[in-house]
């Protein structure tokens, strides 16, 4: 029984820890830095596509709906290969160390690859916060004779800004998961420092367990509170 | 601009929504001149607000020609923001700008089209409030006011632009019956002043005492147009009456 717990494939066997804690600590910070870092980075091509989504030309309309379509369709992994050693095959990086453990060389294509994933997922989700505002309001400010441009960045994205923001949010959350695929090519990421250190103590499952419960402690409150946050702003509107 | 003048004149505009599914409107012709009042009613679905959205473009017609100062804005190279300024449009549900103040829902389009400066557009926009006994509300937010305060903003709000016409799609039919009195009295004032107005309007007593002309609308076309005494006394047409001792046994 005890085998089951604290064995070298025990459960909980965290023996590990005060000698490569380290790792989990900057792994930690690392995976924060891709997740937050790829969702800030999609937005403003998020934006673009969202637009180019809504425009009333067919080609333009089209192009957006081809790359969220290739994004949603292909895996995550198979995409950041791709970007990885295709793209910045020809987009060198140099090696500059920040932080003290975060290789641009490696980051910068990681997060690169998430992001231009993620912006398939957040157009839509500008799409959706864009559509959700009244028509009438973009009615209204058009027969102001304010431009088609004028009234989206001064009327209607305003207000959608309400509905894009938690699920933005819920985003972020999601790339704190998605991100422990970039343990593949060395981002010292929560996964990766899992992998590392179970494959340096053959403790096999341990670290992996801990890695869990830390995806877990960062998530569940995050996405607990934007839910609250949520309900509170739609409390806010119906005053 | 002088008065008696053709503003606008539409000519045999066709409209249909749904790819040819729904035809809103059937070959409608009609002209308005300058300082003139319009009222234009019918039943439901008929084709008043579709008809009424095509004089500043949020509807594009199929067919016909709609001009503005002898000018064919229907054209395809016309750039028509430019002359939506000139045309105020007001709407059944308001469309105030929820996320800006008062003051900032007045001075938005004259800022922002370069028209006038900040201290001018704030002045304006004050001395517009003043009119309809809002000052004190400029820097509330849409949601704290009530209906009829709402739709007089929206009103004063496209007179911010100094428009030559102002369109009105059923303006107090969203009202508390208690609240349709103050809009119409701003429009009534709209009216004298020498406004050119086109009124989509359930309000027969505003048809009848403010409109120059009223205009009957039927499946889509204009079955019927006279100046109000005429119109409501002897209406011509089977449809036209059938539609006035309808509407006129509720009043
Ligand atoms: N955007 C649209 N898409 C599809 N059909 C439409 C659209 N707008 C109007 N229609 C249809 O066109 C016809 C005329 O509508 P319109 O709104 O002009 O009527 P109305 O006279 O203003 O009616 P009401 O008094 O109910 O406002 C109706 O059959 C309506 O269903
Ligand atoms: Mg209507």
């Amino acid at each position: 029984m005890s085998e089951f717990f604290f064995g070298s494939a025990g459960f909980i066997n965290f023996n590990f820890l005060p000698k490569y804690g380290m790792y989990f600590i900057q792994g930690v910070e690392y995976t924060l830095l891709l997740s937050v870092g790829s969702v800030l980075l999609a937005i403003v091509p998020a934006l673009v596509l969202a637009l180019m989504r809504l425009s009333k030309n067919r080609l333009v309309r089209g192009l957006s709906g081809a790359y969220i379509a290739v994004f949603r369709s292909t895996p995550l992994l198979v995409q950041l290969t791709i970007i990885y050693f295709g793209v910045f095959y020809f987009i060198k990086v140099p090696n500059i160390i920040i932080f003290g453990f975060v290789d641009l060389s490696r980051f910068i294509p990681g997060v690169v690859a998430l992001a231009l994933n993620s912006a398939a997922y957040v157009a839509e989700i500008i799409r959706a916060g864009i559509l959700a505002v009244d028509f009438g309001q973009t009615e209204a400010a058009r027969s102001l004779g304010l431009s088609p441009l004028q009234s989206m960045r001064l009327v209607v994205l305003p207000q959608a800004i309400k509905n894009i923001l938690p699920a933005l949010a819920n985003e972020v959350i999601t790339m704190v998961k998605e991100s422990s695929i970039c343990s593949t090519y060395g981002m010292m990421e929560i996964m990766w420092a899992a992998k590392t250190v179970s494959g340096t103590t053959y403790i096999s499952v341990g670290p992996f367990v801990l890695a869990a419960l830390i995806y877990f402690c960062i998530n569940f409150p995050a996405g607990k509170a934007i839910e609250a946050i949520e309900r509170r702003m739609r409390r806010g509107d119906r005053r | 601009m002088e008065t008696g003048a053709k503003l606008i004149s539409v000519q045999n505009i066709t409209k249909t929504f749904n790819k040819g599914a729904v035809v809103a409107l059937k070959d409608c012709s009609i002209d308005i001149a300058t300082g003139e009042v319009v009222a234009i009613i019918g039943p439901s679905g008929s084709g008043k607000s579709t008809l009424l959205r095509c004089l500043n473009l949020l509807d594009i017609p199929d067919s016909g020609r709609i001009c503005f100062h002898d000018v064919d804005i229907t054209g395809k190279k016309m750039n028509i923001d430019l002359h939506r300024r000139k045309m105020g449009m007001v709407f059944q549900h308001f469309n105030l700008f929820p996320h800006m103040t008062v003051q900032k829902n007045i001075t938005l389009a004259p800022l922002k089209l370069g028209l006038k400066t900040k201290s001018e557009a704030d002045a304006q926009a004050l001395a517009l409030l003043e009119r309809i006994g809002l000052a004190d509300k400029a820097d509330e937010y849409p949601a704290m006011l009530s209906g009829g305060q709402k739709q007089r903003i929206a009103i004063i709000r496209a007179l911010a632009m100094h428009p030559e016409v102002m369109l009105f799609d059923e303006p107090t039919s969203a009202l508390d019956p208690e609240m349709v009195g103050e809009v119409l009295d701003l429009m009534y004032a709209l009216a004298k002043d020498g406004m050119t107005m086109a009124v989509v309007t359930h309000e027969m007593g505003f048809a009848r005492e403010v409109a120059h002309r009223v205009v009957f609308m039927d499946e889509g076309a204009i079955v019927e147009e006279n100046e109000p005494r005429a119109f409501f006394t002897s209406p011509r047409q089977d449809r036209t009456q059938k539609f006035l001792a309808k509407v006129l046994r509720v009043m």
